[in-house]
């Protein structure tokens, strides 16, 4: 902040500085940041007192015309592309559904094997078996049933922003003039709210599992495509230069050398990912989404204190869980 | 730039090939302004300082033109910043260079588009790096046979002539292994059986063995020498230490501020250092094994054809103070040497023709020994031993004295 403020007064003095006896000159003991705030004090100051209309109020607002033409635009996407949201919709209705169905198909027992298992051979004893307790605790407070729901919307989010993320992420380190493009976009992504990400959800998909999925990829994709990006721009330039000593194409030294390369950091992105994705749980129950979610709202907005911590409880105890298993799977990954 | 020809020997050797390699005032200059603008004539003469402080441009390469022959090992020595690797990278065109031409096989490289420049590279050079630049996600053998896969040969094939060069580096048995379970010698290794198996005519090696223990880089360089009487490779060797360049190259070019400042054999850099500059690097080579025995040789006092007579072998020896005498052929040949105490002893009255009187049993030095292999013959022998060329002829006698006194100037300076 100094910088900009010596910047600019430097400008402001030095343009007046040509004579020995100028202002610059007699001014020059004082601090420059001292005689800036006093100028721009005085400056405001003696606006207040003239009362000049313009000054004071902005002379415009071009707001209403703005956000007329925004929802102008989206009501003409969703009338004439509608059809693409309906094509997709239903697609990712069905894959939540059937995967759902399948989930609570299975019999606990065999799924906290399964998890136990899978644990134990991707981490240690330890994982395996705080994993278990964590299971049976969610299967003994009835809550089964829902977090198998939130799983099912959470492994087709997680998907779809993987899915999406990292070959932009590969786009974006493979080409500086779109990474300057995609960088300040994810900023501004990461910086919004995030219950901004509902509405472009509602408009598109209505209410519902789909909107949730899209405010989740929209919350969770731009880790994922940032630590894409910086594993294939960290990849070891010595290697990349013997890969292209020896004649790689540009896509063979991307599927050859730098992708593997990168792999560890993509997984930490993923694994980011994840982690995103599930704390958008409880926000995407706002548009509809079932699950663990929905339960710590209802229960909010009935009072229900004991069984919105006891919901709340179990969001974590499946964080906890997918977290340490991603995390043991992508230590497993990055061992060279 | 001095080019100091080398010795007889060299230049016959040189001259039978046609260049494999012909590299044509290349510059190299790196900066955000039009690069062109330092090639100037304006700027001919200013140092590469003043150039950067005027133009805000960093010359790498300055007029750089140099041949490489087929078969042989050319070395680029410089220190750090003196523009050696980027150089090399130019050969290859993994930097493209300003201006100039870089000819291979009499193909200009830095006109080749990017089909001609796969093409290129898959075939004709490959490279070997100081950071060894072996991919860690795949085993050892997958690493050699990276060159291979690229080109599109089928796994079978690829790993079949992966396991032979892994073989002719030393490192049987290792294909399995991961690079990060290898030692740094052993890194390289691979890193040059990787080159080796695209089987190019041509090597690039920057500074392979810079990053390894000292000892460990002894024994590479060694190795890599006796591996090049195998393969007879071109090799374009790059390295910061002239210990290095004079046991692993042919020739050497020297360069400094991104110019070539002497050229020539080791012998020549040695014994004949272009300036200062090139003076202190020869400080630390070790002279015994560089000079050959052709360079410290010395004319003999007395030399008699074998068609003189006895009369006239008898003034010479005893018009001088000389203990002893060389015969040659009439065309320069070695016959033999005889000692002042066997032509004393000669009666006047034999006529036996003077041939008989030789002793040509003893044992001569080809002119090419280095002096550390000569040594011990001097040691044993009473007499200064002769040196002969290629063609059996005697270019002169080594004596003590002759390299006791190269050995001594060495400790001078």
């Amino acid at each position: 902040m100094t910088n900009i403020t010596d910047k600019i007064s430097n400008v402001i003095f030095e343009s007046g500085s040509s004579g020995k006896n100028s202002i610059y000159d007699r001014l020059k003991g004082f601090p420059k940041f001292l005689m800036f705030t006093i100028a721009f004090l005085s400056i405001s100051l003696l606006i207040r007192i003239s009362a000049v209309e313009s000054a004071l109020d902005f002379p415009f607002n071009i707001g209403p015309t703005l956000h007329n033409g925004i929802d102008g635009a989206i009501d003409w996407v969703v009338i004439n592309f509608g059809w693409i949201f309906d094509i997709v919709s239903d697609f990712l209705k069905l894959c939540i559904g059937k995967l759902r169905d399948f989930l609570i198909w299975i019999p606990w027992p065999v799924f906290i094997a399964v998890v136990a298992l899978l644990a134990w051979r991707v981490s240690t004893r330890r994982v395996a078996i705080g994993s278990t307790i964590g299971l049976l605790a969610m299967a003994s407070v009835n809550l089964w049933d829902p977090v198998m729901v939130t799983v099912s919307i959470l492994l087709i989010a997680v998907t779809v922003t993987i899915a999406i993320g990292i070959p932009i992420g590969i786009v974006a380190a493979k080409n500086d003039f779109a990474d300057g493009i995609i960088r300040p976009i994810l900023d501004a992504m990461q910086t919004m709210p995030s219950f901004v990400y509902l509405i472009p959800g509602i408009m598109l998909f209505g209410l519902g599992n789909v909107a949730a999925v899209l405010a989740t990829f929209l919350y969770a994709v731009p880790p994922c495509i940032r630590l894409t990006n910086l594993g294939i721009r960290q990849v070891d330039p010595s290697v990349v230069e013997a890969g292209r000593s020896f004649g790689s194409t540009s896509l063979q030294l991307l599927l050859k050398v730098q992708i593997p390369m990168a792999i560890p950091t993509i997984m930490a992105g993923v694994n980011q990912t994840i982690m995103m994705a599930l704390g958008m749980v409880v926000i995407a129950a706002m548009v509809g989404a079932g699950g663990l979610g929905i339960e710590v709202l209802r229960s909010m907005g009935q009072l229900e204190q004991g069984e919105a911590f006891i919901a709340g409880t179990a969001i974590v105890i499946m964080a906890i869980i997918i977290d340490r298993i991603s995390h043991g799977f992508i230590l497993q990954k990055s061992k060279v | 730039m001095k080019d100091t020809s080398g010795d007889d020997l060299e230049t016959e050797l040189v001259s039978e090939n046609d260049p494999k390699i012909v590299v044509n005032s290349l510059w190299k200059v790196f900066g955000q302004n039009n690069p062109h603008q330092a090639l100037d004539e304006q700027y001919r003469n200013k140092t590469r300082d003043e150039i950067q402080q005027e133009l805000g441009l960093i010359v790498a390469l300055r007029n750089v033109s140099f041949n490489v022959y087929s078969g042989e090992t050319f070395v680029v020595m410089g220190l750090s910043g003196s523009g050696k690797s980027t150089l090399v990278r130019c050969l290859i065109k993994l930097i493209e260079a300003t201006s100039g031409e870089v000819l291979v096989d009499g193909e200009d490289v830095t006109n080749f588009n990017a089909d001609e420049l796969l093409q290129f590279r898959r075939s004709k050079m490959a490279m070997v790096f100081q950071n060894f630049g072996l991919l860690p996600h795949k085993n050892v053998l997958d690493n050699v046979a990276y060159g291979l896969e690229i080109k599109g040969i089928n796994r079978e094939r690829r790993h079949k002539e992966a396991l032979e060069m892994l073989e002719r580096v030393g490192l049987t048995g290792w294909g399995e292994a991961r690079p990060r379970e290898l030692s740094g010698g052993m890194k390289q290794r691979v890193g040059l059986a990787r080159a080796l198996a695209v089987e190019p005519s041509i090597l690039l090696m920057d500074e392979p063995f810079s990053g390894l223990d000292p000892l460990i880089r002894r024994q590479m360089r060694l190795e890599l020498v006796e591996l090049q009487k195998g393969v007879h490779k071109t090799i374009v060797f790059i390295t910061h230490d002239l210990d290095e360049a004079v046991t692993v190259g042919d020739r050497i070019a020297i360069m400094r501020d991104g110019e070539i400042i002497q050229m020539g054999t080791p012998q020549d850099i040695v014994m004949r250092p272009a300036d200062d500059f090139v003076r202190e690097f020869t400080l630390g080579v070790q002279k015994t094994k560089v000079l050959h025995a052709g360079s410290v040789a010395s004319k003999p006092d007395v030399i008699v054809k074998d068609s003189d007579t006895i009369e006239t072998l008898r003034s010479l020896v005893h018009g001088s103070d000389s203990a002893y005498a060389i015969c040659v052929e009439d065309q320069g040949a070695f016959k033999g040497l005889i000692r002042r105490e066997t032509v004393d002893g000669i009666k006047l009255s034999e006529k036996k023709p003077l041939r008989d009187y030789f002793d040509e049993s003893v044992e001569v030095i080809p002119s090419d020994t280095i002096l550390e292999d000569l040594l011990p013959t001097l040691i044993d022998s009473d007499h200064p031993v002769p040196v002969i060329d290629k063609r059996n002829r005697c270019i002169g006698v080594a004596t003590r004295r002759d390299v006791l006194r190269v050995i001594a100037s060495e400790s001078d300076d």
